[in-house]
């Protein structure tokens, strides 16, 4: 079922804020595998100019994802969640997430288009720090896919 | 930030070193509890298949986290990382084996831009055909 066009350019509040631990930021990049020191050493972020340890690229979808879930599930915009599946992801960094940072996100639908029964949809989301500065911006592309007939 | 490579060294072209990357079931445990993504197509095969899916697969996120690691690795600062964009194109179906899978990444500079930044073009292959589409970074080097 097609969705609803008005919901596009709608803005969801912003998010309470979420902390980011150096120890989260330790178990996400343990997780993924992957070694940098300047994601558990503090000297070796300062090292490359970064105030503390800094999270690995991708970190912030967890964020922001949670984030979406309010979008996603709006009863009125009427997504078949069971059916959708992740399409596109970005990520625009104006600095990279560190410990200590506290983040809120706010979400935005960006689009809305239906393509051969698919419904796709476009969700921003840009991620603040505490002094109101923007840290991260990300678009997430979800397609839902087409029911089978009956 | 601080980029261990420097603009000036680098060519529309230069290849950036190739990584593969194993990833397991008990790694996809491991990403789910860390990432908060729990969605059962990651650890339970009899919920995959039910889905239509030929088993469990991979986080497209894991996937993603990895692939960047060829950008963050040659440039030596993960925070040189001024955008990063995937289209999630195929599955990484990963077996019930202490084996998993393999994704497969190469990169190379696909254009110089402005402020010593680069675009880094990637490929990541699994079994030989592209999980992901339209892999794309710009990096600031020094």
């Amino acid at each position: 079922m097609a969705l609803d066009q008005s919901f596009v350019g709608r803005t969801y509040p912003p998010t309470p804020a979420y902390e980011v631990g150096r120890e989260k930021i330790r178990e996400f990049a343990e997780a993924v595998g992957d070694p940098h020191p300047a994601y558990v050493d503090a000297e070796a972020a300062r090292a490359l100019g970064h105030a503390d340890v800094i999270a690995p690229p991708t970190f912030v979808f967890s964020i922001t994802y949670r984030a979406a879930g309010e979008v996603v599930q709006d009863p009125q915009l009427g997504l078949d969640y069971s059916r959708v599946v992740h399409g596109d992801q970005k990520f625009s960094y104006v600095r990279p997430v560190r410990a200590g940072d506290r983040l809120t996100v706010t979400s935005t639908i960006e689009g809305i288009k239906s393509l051969a029964g698919n419904d796709i949809l476009d969700v921003r989301g840009d991620v603040h720090d505490e002094a109101g500065e923007l840290v991260v911006t990300t678009l997430m592309k979800l397609v839902a896919r087409a029911a089978e007939e009956a | 930030m601080t980029a261990k490579v420097s603009y000036g060294s680098v060519e529309v072209g230069t290849e950036l070193p190739a990584q593969t990357f194993p990833v397991t079931r008990a790694a996809l445990v491991q990403y789910a509890g860390a990432s908060g993504d729990f969605n059962p197509i990651h650890w339970n095969e009899k919920f995959a298949r039910e889905v239509g899916l030929p088993d469990v697969i991979a986080h497209g996120m894991f996937t993603m986290a990895e692939a960047i690691r060829v950008v963050t690795d040659w440039a030596g600062d993960p925070g040189a990382v001024v955008d990063y964009g995937v289209r999630f194109t195929k599955p990484v179906v990963v077996p019930n084996d202490d084996k998993g899978a393999l994704i497969e990444v190469s990169g190379k500079v696909a254009a110089k831009l402005d402020d010593n930044m680069v675009r880094v073009d990637l490929v990541a292959l699994c079994d030989g055909k592209k999980v992901l589409g339209m892999s794309r970074a710009v990096v600031r080097l020094a």
